[in-house]
């Protein structure tokens, strides 16, 4: 049984989804500036966020506010457009 | 030979916490990266030799991405002994810092801290199993109390690099960190603890806009309760037990130059608001009417750090900021700049890019009146009503919006989106708290007392000189005729230079009325930062952009008292 995965995005609250992807790799990622070096996926991974993973959407805020996620003890909140390059199945 | 100990460990871990419990020193711990990046360094005894300890910013991996963490690698090259401070309740994620550590040829101590809190929520780790694993010693920690930071030094020369852990790439170092989880950790089923609830409760749109309104609201009322005391008790003591010294002093000098400098403009008399001596007003405004609201603001600041809750504000507020051009982080620069617009602006680093500073820095110097200015404008237009105060501030938060939403439209360059780590919530201890208001004070003690007492010198020899006078006759005609206000207003806006405290004060002695006042007091705030403020906007935004940022100020400022006169007092 493979589902397809999903934008975490479009996780509603409450839901659970496995990460199956995290686009904006090492040196992609432009997204952050002076950060831009250092991708998306890396500044994710060492917050332990990876691949494998089980993620939580806790909340999401009105207006395509940012939404906050958590992975084990984990907790963080980040923008919406961030949330898009996560992929994941809802389990 | 032990000579440099470095303190390394993933953020919000209480590493600072173990650093002050180490030195016994005075170091800030906060929850969020803006206050770590300036790191602290201390001195502590190991076997009777004066051992030099530092306190790296926080790093999640030595995979450098940002300045601060740049610094941190930086200094664990220099260290002779690396304590690594993981928080037992995110194992896991911290673990790969210490795999990282462990493969270079530093030697490595590991406390393993936030002990009770890990057991609290079910998670048990057996840290002799672990120890033996990573080949150095592990110490469990709670520094918040103090426990287990007596062994943990007892073991620092136990600290060794076992060289048990062979370099690899990152996903080698998670599949190792995954195979040790196994082997130390029993996680415990949990239920939802109240913890969680308040959680969710202060994140959840429905119900935590309302809290933290109701929470801004509550910190408010405290500080202003508490800042009003206070300042009734120490005004007491400048009336009734250093009036009579300084009147005895004044008797000695004799009227004069030395004495208007010193003590106050009309000899034998002494109005401590309003004398304008370096000795009367000089010390009388710092101590008794700011450093009352200062004591305040920083203790409650200190509370909501402490207690992790302003990166729940941020996420809460993200939605309203993006529109000014930051993020949600860009209310912790505004949180701080209300107590001084300094420590407001170094916070603004935190923000990613060029244009978000420039955007944080303007609407701090124009909307955000520090501690010291508020003190001040509650000082003079309370008497009048709240309805006054209520036009200044409702001023400046139009303005917050308005400006922030038309620099959002012009100003070049990328606003990223908010990217930000929630902490636990944490009960504040009142030994940081305390520690952490205390230093602050010191510090507003030490860079306010110096420039008010400059300040009051200048203007004071300015007046005795007759230049103060001929200014104001000159600029009579534009502040009456476009802001409603006496020539003398000008005096202020100079003063306002020095300490926006002293500016405002000086209003008092001018002959206006509550409107006036309102006018006068909304201008003080937007035209120009204080000079301390000022000279670090230069450093962090650079002479070309701080030039622009002052253009808007002054031209804000302009705009405004035109427009305030029109309102209140007519055409």
């Amino acid at each position: 049984m493979h589902k397809k995965g999903i934008p975490l995005v479009h996780l509603q609250k409450g839901k659970k989804g496995k990460i199956i992807y995290i686009h904006g790799g090492r040196h992609g990622g432009s997204n952050f500036g002076h950060h831009g070096h250092y991708g998306f996926r890396n500044r994710l991974n060492v917050l332990g966020i990876r691949e494998g993973q089980i993620v939580k959407v806790d909340s999401k805020q009105p207006f395509m506010g940012p939404i906050t996620i958590s992975v084990g003890n984990c907790q963080m909140t980040l923008g919406r457009g961030m949330a898009h390059k996560i992929i994941v199945e809802e389990i | 030979m032990i000579k440099k100990i470095v303190l390394m460990g993933n953020p919000n871990v209480g590493k600072s916490v173990v650093f002050s419990r180490l030195t016994g020193a005075k170091v800030i711990s906060s929850n969020y990266p803006g206050t770590t990046i300036d790191f602290s360094k201390g001195k502590m005894r190991l076997d009777e030799e004066q051992v030099e300890i530092i306190d790296a910013p926080g790093t999640y991996s030595l995979e450098s991405s940002n300045k601060a963490e740049k610094v941190a690698v930086k200094m664990a090259n220099d260290a002779d002994v690396i304590v690594n401070v993981i928080d037992a309740t995110n194992l896991e994620r911290n673990l790969y810092l210490t795999l990282e550590l462990l493969e270079g040829d530093k030697p490595v101590i590991i406390a393993l801290n936030l002990w009770d809190e890990a057991k609290h929520i079910g998670i048990n780790i057996d840290e002799k199993k672990l120890e033996k694993i990573l080949g150095v010693p592990v110490v469990p920690t709670v520094a918040l109390t103090g426990e287990g930071i007596k062994t943990l030094v007892s073991r620092i020369k136990e600290a060794k690099s076992p060289k048990k852990i062979k370099p690899t790439v990152e996903e080698g170092r998670w599949i190792e960190i995954g195979s040790i989880i196994k082997k130390v950790e029993k996680v415990e089923h949990r239920h939802h603890t109240l913890r969680d609830r308040i959680n969710d409760l202060t994140i959840r749109p429905s119900t935590g806009i309302p809290i933290a309104l109701g929470i801004i609201f509550i910190s408010f009322w405290i500080v202003i309760f508490i800042g009003e005391n206070l300042s009734l008790l120490i005004s007491e003591v400048f009336e009734r037990g250093y009036k009579p010294i300084l009147l005895g002093f004044g008797e000695i000098i004799g009227d004069g130059h030395i004495y208007n400098i010193l003590i106050s403009q009309d000899y034998g008399e002494i109005v401590f608001s309003e004398s304008l001596g370096i000795l009367s007003t000089g010390l009388y405004l710092p101590l008794a009417v700011v450093l009352p609201y200062i004591i305040a603001f920083y203790f409650m600041l200190s509370i909501l750090e402490d207690s992790g809750y302003l990166p729940r504000l941020a996420t809460l507020v993200d939605n309203v900021f993006h529109k000014l051009g930051m993020h949600g982080y860009g209310i912790i620069p505004m949180f701080l700049g209300l107590g001084c617009n300094v420590p407001g602006a170094l916070a603004t680093r935190a923000l990613e890019t060029r244009k978000q500073r420039f955007i944080a820095i303007t609407l701090l110097a124009i909307a955000i009146p520090c501690m010291a200015q508020m003190a001040m404008i509650f000082g003079i237009l309370g008497p009048y009503g709240i309805y006054y105060i209520g036009i200044v501030f409702l001023s400046l938060i139009i303005l917050y919006v308005t400006i922030g939403f038309i620099l959002n439209k012009f100003i070049k360059g990328t606003s990223p989106e908010i990217f930000l780590e929630i902490p636990p919530y944490r009960l504040p201890s009142l030994r940081t708290t305390g520690k952490k208001t205390w230093m602050r004070i010191k510090w507003f003690l030490k860079e306010a007392i110096p420039f008010m007492i400059i300040g009051v010198a200048v203007i004071n020899i300015l007046y005795t000189a007759g230049l103060l006078q001929e200014l104001a006759r000159l600029l009579q005609p534009v502040m009456e005729g476009l802001f409603g206000l006496p020539g003398e207003a000008s005096t202020a806006m100079i003063t306002g230079f020095f300490r926006k405290d002293l500016a405002v004060g000086m209003l008092l002695s001018l002959d206006v009325n509550a409107y006036q006042l309102v006018i006068a007091a909304t201008m003080l705030t937007i035209y120009f930062p204080c000079v301390a403020a000022f000279i670090v906007m230069i450093k962090e935004l650079g002479v070309k952009d701080m030039l622009k940022s002052a253009a808007i100020m002054l031209s804000t400022a302009a705009i405004v008292g035109a427009v305030l006169k029109i309102i209140l007092i007519g055409v």
